[in-house]
């Protein structure tokens, strides 16, 4: 009894907290969670056709979505895509906040100017850049084709298209990254940096042993939301080449998007987005101490 | 290099001989001009007549006859206005509810203990990995369920609750000392009215941080309103933009998707370029949004 009535009295004195929150966890609750467990349920049924009633159809889905070979492509290709969206974006972002962390009218200007793709969305980006890669008239072709033997046809060759596809990302997201840079290497100790150069270190080993050790914990920020962007923005394969040529850029978001709404298979996509869930859930096990610490901890 | 010598001013004597910093700061500014060059393309195009021909397209030497027959054109054929008001109604909507639940979700973070906090902390800090764009398949079906596919309504509701905001309110929200609390506690304010009266207006600064993080992205969203939205009067601009980028595209008009595009875009941009340094900063607190 007096256990219970202990147990009751700090669930009432819990009581505002839990309104305070209610707002938030009912929203939380259809569009995170409750979104988590239906795409869960979704992922174990199928239609014959779009009209006919559900079945269970237990991992069919699943086994379907891995036996695709666009999807299979659409994760290779995804792969690529970060790895070569990432290491660019963040190596460029570094130089820029390096070379950017004094500030002065100069380099407050220099900021802005990388940092203005970042604001743009998406979609004004790719129709810029839809007439930067038009073959033979496009900015490109017209500054630099006359240098080239051979013109790429850079969206239409499906060699070249996922590479031109990255181009527009790092374009559109080095600056961002550079943000977090410059807010790191305000940590960089002064006097420390002062009296390794009296040590007689170079510009090199004061960035090899002073500065990079110290930017880690930005590293490991910066490369989370690096592959979360890898994965969720692919507005411009929406708008520049729907996952072609020969579905050479299509990512994964886009086929989770062509198998629920060209192809009315809700099952497939569900099974789609609990696998592309389960891999970012490895990855936000991974950072998760990394993210709970920058947020202050419980 | 008296250039060189003022970016230095402040740097330690000892290395202001050094070369490596200097060429760093060349590649940036070379890097600089190379990613202004797409927004400088898009103004150049926007004032070019149409008579100086598509081979002239890409030059990006300023017509010497500017029009702003593209601007015109881009008006008449885009309904840029509609999508306008519509993506503002979305923002402005997202923002005001996003408010008022992180301000309270925030306080009670901030100031107060109950049972199941640490768990329910880390529910939110979840949202932060599984962000909503991921999930559009099974927020479409809800949103049908709850009657509002294609409505505006529908759009703004999955990004009603924010980890991001919480998280930021609550961090504001503890560093207001306590004793401020205390003497309006002794004057008998209820719990609604302190947070209203006393942590709400010494917060104003997170509030606008978290309102710059919050238009800026859902301004940006493509996909998920893309999905929800039927309607043509009810496009947002990137939907409008998109589809309005498709129809010039096949007549080759590129003078008029540069002005369509500016359009969308210099609501944003003018806004940066006035609040440049309050953008920055908000920026760099959002990470994840």
């Amino acid at each position: 009894m007096d256990v219970l009535k202990r147990f009751s009295n700090r669930f009432k004195a819990s009581l505002p907290a839990y309104l305070l929150l209610l707002p938030s966890l009912v929203f939380l609750a259809l569009f995170t969670y409750g979104a988590m467990g239906r795409v869960l349920v979704d992922a174990l049924y199928q239609r014959a056709t779009p009209k006919a009633p559900v079945r269970f159809v237990g991992l069919d889905n699943i086994s379907a979505v891995l036996a695709d070979p666009a999807f299979t492509g659409a994760v290779v290709n995804n792969l690529v895509y970060a790895v070569g969206t990432a290491i660019p974006s963040i190596g460029l972002a570094l130089l820029f906040a390096l070379a950017l962390a004094r500030t002065n009218a100069v380099s407050s200007a220099l900021r802005a100017a990388l940092f203005l793709p970042v604001l743009i969305p998406m979609v004004a980006a790719s129709a810029l850049f839809m007439f930067i890669f038009l073959p033979n008239v496009g900015l490109l072709d017209y500054y630099i084709g006359r240098l080239l033997p051979v013109l790429p046809n850079w969206l239409g060759d499906p060699d070249v298209a996922l590479y031109a596809i990255m181009i527009i990302t790092i374009w559109k997201n080095a600056g961002y990254y550079m943000l977090f840079f410059l807010a790191g290497l305000q940590a960089v100790p002064e006097d420390v940096m002062e009296a390794a150069h009296l040590d007689g270190a170079g510009p090199y080993r004061r960035l090899r042993h002073i500065i990079l050790p110290e930017l880690k914990p930005t590293f490991l920020f910066v490369i989370v939301i690096a592959t979360l962007n890898a994965v969720t923005q692919v507005d411009h394969v929406f708008v520049m080449t729907q996952g072609g040529p020969s579905n050479s850029t299509n990512l994964v978001l886009f086929y989770i998007y062509q198998q629920a709404v060209e192809h009315y298979d809700v099952g497939k996509a569900s099974a789609a987005t609990l696998l592309t869930l389960a891999a970012l859930m490895g990855l936000t096990a991974l950072s998760f101490r990394t993210m709970a610490n920058r947020e202050g901890g419980p | 290099m008296k250039l060189f010598d003022r970016l230095f001013r402040d740097a330690p004597l000892a290395t202001r001989g050094e070369i490596t910093p200097k060429l760093g700061i060349l590649l940036t500014v070379l890097l600089a001009i190379v990613w202004l060059i797409p927004f400088l393309w898009m103004i150049v195009a926007t004032l070019r007549p149409a008579s100086d021909g598509i081979n002239a397209m890409a030059e990006l030497m300023p017509s010497l006859k500017p029009t702003l027959d593209n601007v015109r054109d881009a008006w008449e054929i885009g309904d840029f206005p509609r999508y306008t008001l519509n993506t503002t109604f979305i923002c402005a909507g997202i923002l005001l509810v996003q408010f008022v639940t992180i301000t309270l979700a925030g306080f009670a973070f901030a100031r107060l203990n109950f049972v199941g906090k640490t768990p329910i902390f880390y529910l939110f800090l979840m949202q932060l990995m599984l962000v909503p764009v991921l999930l559009i398949v099974p927020n479409l079906s809800l949103v049908a369920q709850l009657g509002l596919y294609d409505t505006l309504t529908g759009v703004m509701m999955p990004f009603f609750a924010s980890a991001f905001g919480t998280f930021l309110m609550r961090q504001a929200f503890e560093a207001i000392p306590t004793e401020l609390e205390d003497a309006a506690l002794i004057d008998g304010a209820s719990l609604l009215q302190r947070i209203r009266h006393i942590y709400v207006p010494l917060s104003m600064p997170s509030f606008s941080a978290f309102a710059i993080i919050s238009v800026t992205s859902h301004w940006n969203d493509f996909l998920w309103p893309l999905m929800v939205i039927n309607s043509p009067d009810k496009r947002p601009l990137t939907v409008g933009l998109s589809v309005f980028t498709k129809t010039a595209e096949g007549t080759q008009a590129w003078g008029t998707i540069a002005a369509g595009t500016l359009m969308v875009i210099a609501p944003l941009l003018v806004t940066f370029l006035i609040f440049q340094k309050r953008f920055i900063s908000s920026f760099v607190t959002s990470g994840i949004k």
